[in-house]
């Protein structure tokens, strides 16, 4: 064996750290962020007037069904968000990935946002179809909590003057609230719920008819997108303020020192 | 029996709450990106 290659960092951690490198993300995200924005915009239009306009009624419900394409999104997304979350605060405590924190923090907030969305619009489609605003349902319950493990990792990561000290507590956090992902996707098989099973899964044929299960994933694919432009977006932003800071903070010591000489 | 205004209302917050991240964001990166720039300049040039 060579003497090199012996003491060669694994190959998995090398391309992890050459990701990680905040100046690599910057060429990177700022290529393909004008694509995503885009994409996930002319998706999501497309999606939504045939959702509105198109796509067939229910034979139940009705109308009604049509906020399915704008609920389900939200709701795979509030998961989905949840989960990526998760990871990142995963490679920020094992790996300390530069980048993962600063990820991690810009996730937070756009994750809360569409799990509120995923409720309100939940509650909209609840009222006229089972009576109520608002069950204590098994789902709505998980997703409520949801949102306050969202709520929770923005408060938790801005509560300490160490900004490091705020990330790993968060990182805990975000990975203990992993339990309630699959709780939220079994609650309606667990628990006898007012919402209904899921209709769409991995393995299996989805239940619902494919005119209306078109329009579903177009929607689902548009806001997937836009989620990830939003969220690499702030993190990009995110890295230019710290190098700001840096910047800033580098420049006053240089004065400080230039000061102390004369 | 239309639940339009309940459709409306549904679609309106979830165009709403994307776009008004969309728009924030884009706002903090083009602040972020000018003062990164003007800094770096001021850097350059005490350098020169």
């Amino acid at each position: 064996m060579d003497a090199r290659s012996s003491v060669a960092p694994p190959r998995s951690g090398k391309t992890l750290h050459r990701f990680a490198n905040p100046g690599q993300f910057l060429r990177l995200s700022g290529k393909i962020l004008p694509w995503l924005f885009w994409s996930g915009g002319i998706f999501v239009a497309v999606s939504l007037v045939w959702g509105l306009l198109i796509a067939p009624d229910d034979w139940q419900q009705g109308d009604m069904v049509r906020i399915m394409y704008v609920h389900v999104p939200f709701a795979w997304l509030a998961s989905a968000g949840y989960l990526s979350l998760a990871t990142c605060s995963f490679l920020s405590l094992v790996w300390r990935h530069p980048l993962a924190d600063l990820a991690a923090v810009e996730i937070g907030p756009v994750g809360a946002g569409f799990t509120a969305v995923c409720l309100a619009t939940g509650s909209l489609w609840g009222k006229p179809t089972w009576g109520a605003w608002w069950v204590w349902d098994a789902r709505l319950t998980s997703v409520f909590v949801l949102f306050l493990l969202y709520l929770g990792h923005i408060a938790l990561v801005r509560a300490f003057d160490d900004p490091t000290r705020g990330y790993r507590a968060g990182a805990i956090l975000a990975l203990v609230g992993v339990i309630n992902l699959p709780i939220i996707k079994f609650s309606v098989d667990w628990w006898n719920t007012l919402h209904q099973p899921a209709s769409i899964g991995l393995t299996g044929a989805p239940t619902i008819a494919a005119s209306m299960l078109w329009p579903l994933l177009f929607s689902a694919i548009g806001f997937t997108m836009l989620f990830a432009a939003i969220t690499i977006a702030r993190t990009r932003a995110a890295v230019m303020e710290r190098r700001i800071r840096s910047l800033l903070m580098a420049k006053a010591s240089a004065v400080g020192g230039e000061g102390r000489l004369s | 029996m239309t639940h339009l205004p309940y459709i409306v209302a549904a679609y309106a917050i979830a165009i709403g709450v994307p776009l008004y991240f969309t728009v924030a964001v884009l706002f903090r990166v083009r602040s972020a990106s000018r003062r990164l720039a003007a800094i770096d300049t001021r850097r350059e040039r005490g350098r020169t």
